[in-house]
């Protein structure tokens, strides 16, 4: 059922040549009797932008937790440039920037207090700290604001700041979870911009959950998670080719065998 | 259903490729993270105006009511570190700090415990720094803030004649500072390990109240003894009663009672350090959500 990832990747550390971004290998995950992900692999190589779509309690929470350590991950193998997150969770950490689904900004602290303090937990120095952290919110297009509290900024500008802040310690690889949740299209689309201008611009692995089908562009990489298993991993012309679906939709519909698309409108 | 990855044409060589090698973490690095956890605590403290002010009004109700209508019911004898009969509220003062420190220690270790799945202690977690260096760290970003607190009662109480040697003020700190980490890292052990403590009610009823009723915060323990033997005896196992009168003591520029030999009798700050060294372990342990006690409890509540 799974693709076939070549084992190319497998023993990532050993090649001189750079490592995938984030290369996941074979994980199970179960609370209990309940299987929640079944022998998931999947890789995001640099400079790509993978959306792992899904619809809502099809693990992709759980997939970004074991990802981010939050549990440790059982069976399998989770990489992050090459770094194992179970033997070498603090250099597989140093290397991977998140943007949780729950707003995690403290609201009464200013932008820059919350990138300072984010550049706190990785280490920088406070005025290496302040200057990445000018450039991070050029990034977003939110310099202007460094002073102000997050509480007066938009939900689209907050979570632009999220991803400021995942950027502050220079990450390789750059997990978003249901990033656009909630907010409007023109929100949406500068959020989507700005992360798909990372990826061609600085060449970051960018692994991007979703249940929102319209997100998809001809150039990602799509990877179907259902029900805990990965059931296509490939571009969009292959999606459609496989499914000899017309749209990105009814390709879904087809691989998941779900009826209903009023889920993944 | 079977489709192979098509490797993109090469990533784009940017100029930006981060490289694979991180920055090793020195003691540079471990101390920018300790201050920057530290930092925000009280940084977000001092934007809560109204937990400030709720957390003053607690102790000082006791203070200005309670005390005033006991201090007819309950003579203090003369036991040290005070040199004279003293007036109840001079008596209950040093209580009054502890339970700050209880309050202050149980809301944070709550949040801390709540939180893990989806806020604020996600980012932190994803830190590369040790798990437990990231607890110990927030552990004692939670005690600054509950002595920023301490130290506004006691300034509040001055003005109550409620006055301490100066000496006092400063000395009281690292028995402030010990008691507040014993206390932190009990109550993060004890909400990571039993799950019904799920709301603040609970805690009150089954950690906080019997914690400072059956303990030297309210009357002195050779009362106690009086009338019930057996509550002295649960008095004598709380390590409350030891953050107390640690606090009592150091409040008046001691460290312990003087012995009939003279020598000083140092039980109340090596209980305090053994409790916060047990109590530091146990909860890393507990709490640490990828192995500990906690990540055996079950999964996340809802979502996938």
């Amino acid at each position: 059922m799974t693709s076939s990832q070549t084992d190319q990747n497998m023993p990532a550390a050993s090649g001189a040549s750079a490592p995938d971004a984030l290369v996941v290998n074979g994980v199970s995950h179960a609370f209990g009797d309940k299987v929640v992900l079944d022998n998931v692999s999947l890789t995001v190589p640099r400079g790509t932008f993978a959306v792992l779509l899904g619809l809502n309690g099809a693990g992709k929470s759980t997939l970004f937790s074991l990802i981010t350590r939050l549990y440790d991950n059982v069976s399998g193998e989770i990489r992050i440039l090459g770094h194992d997150v179970r033997r070498k969770p603090g250099a597989a950490l140093q290397r991977l920037g998140v943007v949780f689904q729950s707003k995690t900004l403290d609201a009464d602290l200013s932008l820059q207090q919350n990138l300072l303090y984010h550049a706190a937990l990785h280490g920088i120095g406070r005025s290496e700290a302040k200057r990445r952290a000018v450039e991070s919110l050029e990034t977003v297009g939110l310099a202007d604001r460094a002073h102000e509290k997050v509480r007066n900024l938009s939900g689209g500008q907050a979570r632009r700041v999220e991803i400021a802040r995942s950027l502050m310690h220079r990450p390789g690889c750059l997990l978003l979870d249901e990033p656009t949740v909630g907010l409007d299209i023109g929100s949406r689309e500068s959020v989507i911009g700005i992360v798909r201008g990372l990826v061609q611009k600085q060449g970051l692995g960018v692994l991007w959950a979703t249940h929102l089908i319209d997100e998809i562009s001809d150039t990602d990489l799509i990877v179907v998670l259902h029900k805990g298993k990965v059931l296509f991993t490939g571009r969009l012309p292959a999606f459609l080719a496989t499914t000899g679906a017309n749209s990105a939709r009814d390709a879904f519909r087809i691989v998941t065998g779900t009826s209903s698309t009023a889920e993944a409108a | 259903m079977n489709v192979n990855i098509v490797r993109s044409d090469a990533p784009p060589q940017a100029q930006a490729v981060p490289d694979v090698e991180a920055p090793r973490l020195g003691p540079l690095a471990y101390l920018a993270c300790f201050r920057g956890i530290v930092w925000r605590e009280v940084l977000r403290f001092l934007h809560q105006r109204e937990r400030f002010f709720s957390a003053l009004v607690r102790p000082l109700v006791w203070l200005f009511i309670f005390a005033a209508g006991f201090r007819q019911v309950l003579g203090v004898s003369i036991i040290p570190p005070y040199e004279s009969y003293v007036l109840y509220e001079t008596f209950v003062t040093p209580g009054l700090v502890g339970m700050i420190l209880l309050f202050n220690a149980m809301q944070s270790s709550l949040s801390m415990v709540y939180d893990r799945e989806t806020g604020a202690m996600r980012t932190l977690l994803v830190s590369p720094f040790p798990r437990s260096f990231l607890l110990l760290s927030k552990l004692i970003g939670g005690v600054a803030v509950a002595l920023l607190q301490a130290y506004a009662f006691l300034a509040i109480a001055y003005y109550w004649e409620i006055e301490p040697p100066l000496i006092g003020y400063l000395t009281v700190a690292p028995a402030l500072i010990l008691a507040g980490l014993m206390l932190g890292s009990l109550s993060l052990f004890i909400s990571s390990v039993i799950k019904q403590l799920e709301n603040f009610a609970g805690v009150m009823n089954f950690v906080i109240f019997p914690m400072f009723f059956a303990s030297s915060a309210l009357y002195p323990l050779w009362r106690i003894r009086e009338s019930s033997p057996l509550l002295y005896e649960i008095c004598r196992v709380n390590p409350f009663t030891y953050a107390v009168e640690l606090i009592r003591f150091a409040l008046y520029g001691q460290i312990g009672p003087r012995l009939e030999d003279g020598s000083l009798d140092l039980t109340n700050l090596y209980v305090v350090i053994g409790y916060t060294v047990f109590f530091l372990g146990a909860a890393v342990y507990a709490y640490n959500p990828s192995k500990g006690l906690i990540a055996r409890r079950g999964g996340p509540g809802g979502g996938g």
